[in-house]
């Protein structure tokens, strides 16, 4: 058996992994985005039982493994006759991952923003629907930029446990090639590096926006 | 048929009854102090009048509206009662213009020009013409609650309640913020106001009411009110603000 060693090719199957980790943590932060946003907003309701099912639905989500969503929706469901490819089986449980998270972060940001400014609203004779659209969801989202972004460095890195069922994504990859060149300091410390690169600026990002919140809080 | 009735309302938080079957009208046109310890009621009974707090029993009537549980009738109440909070409460996002225009356009449909018009002119009223591009955090207390006002005036209410709209401002402060409702009252607006400053309510009210313990205690025309307070309470409660 001839060993490859870990050369320019390999380094670029590496570099084309790492946009299937960037796709698959933009399919997890939107489609969580789009739940977990409504699962926020349920969670904040004025009305019981919304809130006591986005309560529910949140502790759950934080409450098991991302792995048990995966293997649920991988091979769970294909033993229910539904074979579900592996980026739609990663992305899906991704994205539910996701969205307990930002439900709960931006659930803390909305509730955040003082109740006098839902009295001065209602004052002034806004609906519900105005408040958080026109007052609300503005001060929320500001204060929201920070953690959001920290935890999409989360994401980004945690999308190498869809490896486990073959998604072809950076820590597949890099198993892939050391399994073929079998130099595996060489090859994780570049993978490490990938991610790196990757998680860096985002986390630069996060901190960044964070000084400027508390900077200026108003803009 | 007055502006504002209240009839006989209680209300609680849990166990705590803080208003024991209050009563008074106000005519239109009438300003009306609310004076009182801390705890006595006055702020509530403000708060119940348009609807941020719910009543237990009774009955309360404003410009022409019933107040309700129901949030469709107490956004038409709110369209016309105006009221303005010890904390400003600005929207700290929008800048002084946005903040007095936004309601006339999303709640009343006002078209821009028309509500920029208008905010020009409330600015104006409240001393402010040249801060209509400022944020919030870049003015003195006094400058934010005049906005505040100004805020209020945009929706063109009937009736406008003050909530002890000078109790964060120092006296300086306190002095323009006073000169501006000052200038409203002369207008024929109809005020309730709950204050600590006496010297206000007895030159600018034409009625001021005692509260105590939940109920009032003593009213009537402010200048004989403070002058020549009847019940022992009123007269401590005067006397301790002259120290």
């Amino acid at each position: 058996m001839i060993l490859r060693t870990f050369g320019f090719s390999e380094f670029g199957f590496l570099v084309s992994a790492l946009l299937w980790t960037v796709v698959l943590t933009i399919i997890a932060l939107s489609g969580g985005g789009i739940v977990g946003f409504v699962i926020a907003l349920a969670r904040t309701s004025t009305h019981k039982w919304l809130r006591i099912v986005a309560a529910t639905y949140i502790q759950i989500i934080q409450g098991i493994p991302v792995l048990m969503i995966l293997f649920l929706s991988y091979y769970g469901l294909s033993l229910a006759g539904l074979q579900l490819p592996p980026l739609v089986a990663a992305g899906a449980s991704m994205t539910i991952y996701a969205s307990g998270y930002l439900a709960e972060i931006w659930r803390g940001c909305i509730q955040s923003v003082p109740k006098q400014q839902w009295e001065a609203s209602e004052s002034l004779a806004m609906t519900r629907v105005q408040q958080y659209r026109y007052v609300i969801l503005p001060q929320a989202l500001r204060i929201s930029l920070p953690s959001t972004v920290g935890f999409a460095v989360q994401v980004v890195k945690n999308t190498s446990i869809t490896s486990i069922i073959g998604f072809v994504e950076l820590a597949r990859a890099g198993q892939l090639i050391n399994n073929a060149t079998f130099q595996p300091f060489r090859v994780f410390l570049a993978v490490a590096a990938l991610y790196f690169v990757v998680c860096y600026p985002l986390s630069q990002l996060s901190r960044w926006l964070e000084r400027r919140l508390h900077a200026r809080s108003h803009r | 048929m007055p502006e504002v009735i209240v009839e006989n309302v209680h209300k609680s938080f849990g166990s705590v009854e803080v208003l024991k079957g209050v009563s008074l009208t106000v005519e239109r046109g009438e300003v009306i102090a609310l004076i009182g310890r801390s705890g006595s009621g006055k702020s509530t009974l403000l708060r119940c009048i348009n609807g941020l707090e719910k009543i237990n029993s009774g009955r309360i009537e404003i410009a022409g509206h019933t107040v309700s549980n129901d949030p469709r009738q107490l956004r038409e109440l709110r369209r016309d009662v105006g009221i303005v909070f010890q904390s400003y409460n600005l929207f700290p996002h929008l800048s002084v213009g946005e903040n007095i225009m936004l309601a006339p356009k999303i709640v009343k449909n006002v078209a821009r020009a028309q509500s920029r018009e208008t905010a020009e002119k409330v600015l104006k009223l409240v001393g402010l013409s040249e801060k209509f591009d400022a944020y919030p955090d870049e003015l003195s207390g006094g400058q934010q609650q005049r906005v505040a006002i100004a805020r209020s005036l945009a929706m063109q209410p009937k009736v406008m309640l003050f909530d002890e709209v000078t109790s964060a401002l120092d006296p300086e402060l306190t002095e323009e913020v006073l000169n501006v409702m000052e200038q409203l009252a002369r207008d024929g607006m109809t005020m309730i106001l709950v204050t600590h400053e006496m010297a206000f309510a007895r030159r600018v009210a034409t009625k001021t009411i005692f509260m105590h313990q939940g109920k009032i205690w003593e009213e009537g025309a402010s200048k004989a009110l403070f002058s020549d307070p009847k019940t022992p309470e009123l007269r401590q409660f005067v006397k301790a603000d002259v120290k």
